[in-house]
C-alpha cells in the first residue's frame, strides 16, 4: 500500500520551503529514522527522516523546488501498511488539522499578489524604484547598509553570529563584518543589554538583537532605568543611541511566555523611542532611522512577518522618519489605526468591507511613540468613527492611550465610541483552537468596524 | 591591625607606593570629599539637600588611591555613594554640590540629584541608583575601549552588596570571555544598608569571586590609601595590557549611616568609634606625610585652609544657584533630532 511523504513544517510558523537535497532515489528502500531529505527554510536547513518503512516509489518533488507547501506531498512510499495514517516524515504530531492557525493567517497573506499588500498608491510618499522583499531581508539591509555607513554601528545577541541568526536575520552579516562587529553573546540578556547601554554611553552605536522580546524582560531595568532615562538624569550631557530589536508579539503555538506585545510596555516610557514595522517598507525605512537615531529606540518586529514579500524601496537613501504614521488605505467611513501584523488584519478587513460598500481608512502606525496623534485625528475628523487593533492587552494598552486621545481632540467629530481590537486578556494559551480566539484576525477587524458604523 | 605595627611594615613601602608631592596631593583629595561630605549632611540636616544622600566618610582611601594610577581619557562608574568618586574624577565640588541641592547650575541641571551626576568630560559614567546596574554599564564602557582599541580602562565600583547580583556575574563571564578593559572594585564597607556582609553570603573573599571566570582577584586594605594606591598599581597594568578584567575587594568601612536617614541599630557605637579612630585613612596619611616625609604642620594647615574654603564656596555656590527654571521640565527626554 502506498504511503503519501508530506512536506514537513520545521517551525510554528513555517509556511513553505526549498526541497533542496533527495538523500534517496526511487527504488532505495527506506527505513524508519533513516534521512531522506534536506529541506531549506529562510531559517534553517533540516533534515528529513523517514517514519514509515518502504520503498521509496516516487518523487513527486524534485530536488531544487522552491516554496514547497507543508503539507503537500513530496513522495510515495510503496510498503507494508504498518500505520494506515499518512504523515508528514519528520512532523512527530499527526497533524489532522493542517497547520497551527497562526500559520494558515500567515499563508493567507503570504502571497505577494494578495490583497493585504500596498498598493502602487499607497507608497506614494516614496516614489522612486522598489522590489520585492522579505520583511527580514529588509531589516538585514538596513543593519548591513548603516554598518557600512558608521563604523559605531555593531550587532550582538545570541545566535546573530555563526548560526546566522535565530530567524536569520542576521544572515550573511558576521560574513560582511567580522566578529568584533557581529558578537555572539551567551544566554545573558541581563548582562549583554547592560553591556550594550555602557557601550551606548560611551558613544557606540549597538544593535541589539533579542531572540525575542520576551526576553527582553530579563533585561528591562538596564532598558528603562539606564537607557531611557540616563538623558534627563544627567541634565542632557549622556546620551545613548541604542537599537533594541526582535520579533516581538505571538508567534505560533508557543504559549504564554513566547507569545506577547510589548508595544504597551515600551511605549509607556518617556526617554524611549518605539516604532513597529509591518511591510519590508516600513522594517527597512523605520531600522535605518532608529539606528541613525541618538536616543535609545525598541523596534518591534513579528516573526510571522519575516518571510512574506512586500515591494520594497530600493533608493540607497530610503529612510523613513520616526513619529509618522502611514496611510496604507485611504477612505471615508471609518478609521483603523494599526500596527505590526494587525496592519495586515486591517487591510484584509478594509478590503471585505469594501465588498459591502464600506470605505475604511487604514492607518499603519509606523511608530508608538512618538504617537503621529495628528495623522489619527485627521482621519476621524474625515470618518467620525474609529477602531483599533493590536495583539497585546487590551488594559493599558496601545488602543486605550489612542482612544482617550482621541476622544480628548476629537470628541465633536465622533459619531461612535472608539472601539479596540485586542489581544484577549489572558496568557496565550497552547491550544490551536483556544490561541486563535486569543487573537485579533480580520473578521474580527471588520466587526469592530461595523459596530462604530452601527451596521 | 593596629596602626602601629602597619606603621612600622609600611616603612620600607612608603617611597615604592607613592612620592611625597602625590601623597600630599591624595591626602588633600580626601580631606576634600570628607569635608565636602560633612558639608553635604549639614545641608541635609537644614533641608537643603532632599532624598536619599549617601556620604562617603570613611571610605576615602578606595578612590583616591585608584584615581592615583589612572590616565587622562580611563572611564569611573559607580553606585550612589558617589560624591567621593566625583571630586576624585576632578569634577567641580561647585557643581556637585549644586546638584545635590537641585540647583540649575548642578551637573545634571538639578535633575538627578545625589545618585545620578555624569560628567562626560572628566570620564565620570554616574551614579547609579539600581545595585549593580553600573558593573553592567561599566563593562559596556570598557567594551567600548576595546572595539576602539583606545588602550583606556573602566574602573566599576561597587559596594558588597551589589556583589549578590546576578548582573553582576553576567558581566564578570562576558569581561572575561572578551577580554575587555576593566577593572572591577567591590567596595566592601561590611553593611549593605543595614545587612553585615556574613548575613548575605557565606563567602569570605569577595576578590575570588571572579575565580571561576579566571578573572584574578586581590583583597586590598582599603583604609590605607598607600596601600590601595599599590596594589592599583598592580591591578591597572593588568588590565592595561590586554588581559581582561582584575577584581579588586577593598575592605573599608563608612563612619556615617547607609543614607542620612539610616538609625544604625545594625552595628554598636564602639565598632563605630574604633574604626574612626584607628583607622580613619586621613588620619593613617597625615601621619606619614609628618613622620616619614618630613611635611610641616604649617603645610598641612594650609591646605586645610585652602579645602574648607573650597567647600564653603561650593556650599555658598549650591546655595544660591538658582531652581531649575519651569522649561526644564521637558528638555533632556530625549535627543532632539531634525524632523
Amino acid at each position: 500500500m502506498a504511503t503519501e511523504i508530506l512536506m514537513p513544517a520545521l517551525s510554528p510558523t513555517m509556511t513553505e520551503g526549498k526541497l533542496a537535497r533527495w538523500l534517496k532515489k526511487e527504488g532505495d528502500p527506506i527505513r524508519p529514522g533513516e534521512v531522506i531529505a534536506e529541506i531549506e527554510t529562510d531559517k534553517a536547513t533540516m533534515e528529513v527522516e523517514a517514519v514509515d518503512e518502504g520503498v521509496l516509489a516516487k518523487i513527486v518533488v524534485p530536488e531544487g523546488t522552491e516554496g514547497v507547501a507543508v503539507n503537500s506531498v513530496i513522495a510515495v512510499l510503496d510498503g507494508p501498511p504498518a500505520t494506515p495514517a499518512p504523515k508528514p516524515a519528520a512532523a512527530p504530531e499527526p497533524a489532522p488539522v493542517p497547520a497551527a492557525p497562526a500559520v494558515a493567517k500567515s499563508a493567507s497573506t503570504a502571497q505577494p499578489a494578495a490583497a493585504v499588500n500596498p498598493s502602487e498608491a499607497t507608497l506614494s510618499a516614496y516614489s522612486g524604484p522598489t522590489a520585492p522583499m522579505t520583511v527580514r531581508e529588509a531589516l538585514r539591509e538596513a543593519m548591513a547598509l548603516e554598518m557600512r555607513r558608521d563604523p559605531d554601528v555593531f550587532l550582538m545577541g545570541e545566535e546573530v553570529g555563526q548560526y546566522q541568526g535565530a530567524y536569520k536575520v542576521s544572515q550573511g552579516l558576521l560574513d560582511e563584518f567580522g566578529p568584533k562587529r557581529v558578537l555572539d553573546t551567551p544566554i545573558t540578556e541581563h548582562g549583554f543589554t547592560g553591556l550594550a547601554v555602557g557601550a551606548a554611553f560611551a558613544g557606540l552605536k549597538p544593535i541589539v538583537e533579542f531572540m525575542t522580546f520576551n526576553f527582553s524582560m530579563q533585561a528591562i531595568d538596564q532598558i528603562i532605568n539606564s537607557a531611557a532615562k540616563t538623558l534627563y538624569m544627567s541634565g542632557g550631557q549622556i546620551r545613548c543611541p541604542i537599537v533594541f530589536r526582535g520579533p516581538n508579539g505571538a508567534a505560533a503555538r508557543v504559549a504564554a511566555q513566547h507569545s506577547q506585545c510589548f508595544a504597551s510596555w515600551y511605549a509607556h516610557c518617556p526617554g524611549l523611542k518605539v516604532v513597529a514595522p509591518w511591510s519590508s517598507e516600513d522594517a527597512k525605512g523605520l531600522l535605518r532611522a532608529a539606528i541613525r537615531d541618538p536616543n535609545p529606540v525598541i523596534v518591534l518586529e513579528n516573526e510571522v512577518m519575516y518571510g512574506q514579500t512586500f515591494p520594497c524601496p530600493t533608493d540607497p537613501e530610503f529612510v523613513l522618519p520616526i513619529g509618522k504614521a502611514k496611510i496604507e488605505r485611504p477612505g471615508r467611513d471609518v478609521t483603523i489605526v494599526a500596527f505590526s501584523i494587525c496592519v495586515g488584519y486591517a487591510m484584509e478587513a478594509a478590503e471585505s468591507l469594501a465588498k459591502e460598500g464600506i470605505e475604511a481608512e487604514v492607518i499603519n502606525l509606523r511608530t508608538l511613540r512618538p504617537l503621529d496623534v495628528e495623522t489619527i485625528f485627521a482621519s476621524v475628523r474625515k470618518t467620525n468613527r474609529i477602531v483599533s487593533v493590536e495583539e497585546g492587552w487590551p488594559y493599558a494598552g496601545i488602543g486605550a492611550e489612542i482612544a482617550a486621545r482621541v476622544t480628548e481632540a476629537c470628541f465633536d467629530w465622533l459619531d461612535a465610541p472608539p472601539v479596540r481590537v485586542t489581544g484577549e486578556d489572558v496568557p496565550m494559551p497552547y491550544a490551536a483552537n483556544l490561541e486563535k480566539l486569543a487573537l485579533p484576525n480580520a473578521a474580527k477587524v471588520a466587526a469592530a468596524a461595523k459596530r462604530v458604523l452601527y451596521r | 591591625m593596629a596602626t602601629a605595627e602597619t606603621t612600622g611594615k609600611r616603612k620600607g613601602k612608603v617611597a615604592l607606593a607613592m612620592t611625597r608631592e602625590e601623597l600630599l596631593a591624595a591626602w588633600r583629595m580626601m580631606l576634600l570629599i570628607r569635608r565636602f561630605e560633612e558639608k553635604a549632611g549639614q545641608l541635609y540636616g537644614m533641608g537643603l539637600i532632599g532624598g536619599f544622600c549617601h556620604l562617603y566618610i570613611g571610605q576615602e582611601a578606595v578612590v583616591v588611591g585608584i584615581q592615583g594610577v589612572l590616565r587622562e581619557g580611563d572611564q569611573v562608574i559607580t553606585s550612589y555613594r558617589d560624591h567621593g568618586h566625583m571630586l576624585a574624577c576632578g569634577m567641580d565640588p561647585k557643581g556637585v554640590m549644586a546638584e545635590l541641592t537641585g540647583r540649575i547650575g548642578g551637573y545634571s541641571k538639578g535633575k538627578g540629584g545625589s545618585m545620578h551626576m555624569f560628567s562626560a568630560e572628566k570620564g565620570f559614567y554616574g551614579g547609579h541608583g539600581i545595585v549593580g546596574a553600573q558593573v553592567s554599564l561599566g563593562t559596556g564602557i570598557a567594551f567600548a575601549n576595546w572595539y576602539r582599541e583606545n588602550g583606556h580602562v573602566c574602573v566599576t565600583y561597587f559596594g558588597e552588596g551589589a556583589a549578590n547580583q546576578g548582573q553582576v556575574y553576567e558581566s564578570f563571564n562576558l569581561a572575561s570571555l572578551w577580554k575587555l578593559p576593566v577593572l572591577y572594585v567591590i567596595e566592601n564597607n561590611r553593611y549593605a544598608m543595614g545587612t553585615a556582609v556574613e548575613r548575605a553570603t557565606p563567602t569570605k573573599d569577595l576578590s575570588q569571586r571572579g575565580a571561576v571566570w579566571g578573572i584574578p582577584g586581590r583583597q586590598v586594605d582599603g583604609m590605607d590609601v598607600l596601600k590601595v594606591r599599590e596594589a592599583a598599581e598592580e591591578a591597572i597594568a593588568y588590565v592595561r595590557s590586554g588581559n581582561g578584567p582584575y577584581l579588586m575587594e577593598l575592605l573599608t568601612y563608612r563612619f556615617r549611616g547607609h543614607s542620612m536617614s539610616d538609625p544604625a541599630k545594625y552595628r554598636t557605637r564602639e565598632e563605630v568609634q574604633r574604626m574612626r579612630e584607628e583607622r580613619d585613612p586621613i588620619e593613617g596619611a597625615r601621619k606619614i606625610l609628618l613622620e616619614h616625609y618630613g611635611v610641616g604642620e604649617n603645610e598641612l594647615r594650609a591646605i586645610e585652609d585652602e579645602v574648607r574654603r573650597i567647600v564653603q564656596e561650593a556650599a555658598d555656590f549650591a546655595q544660591a544657584s538658582p531652581e531649575p527654571p519651569e522649561s526644564e521640565l521637558y528638555t533632556d527626554v530625549l535627543v532632539e533630532t531634525a524632523a
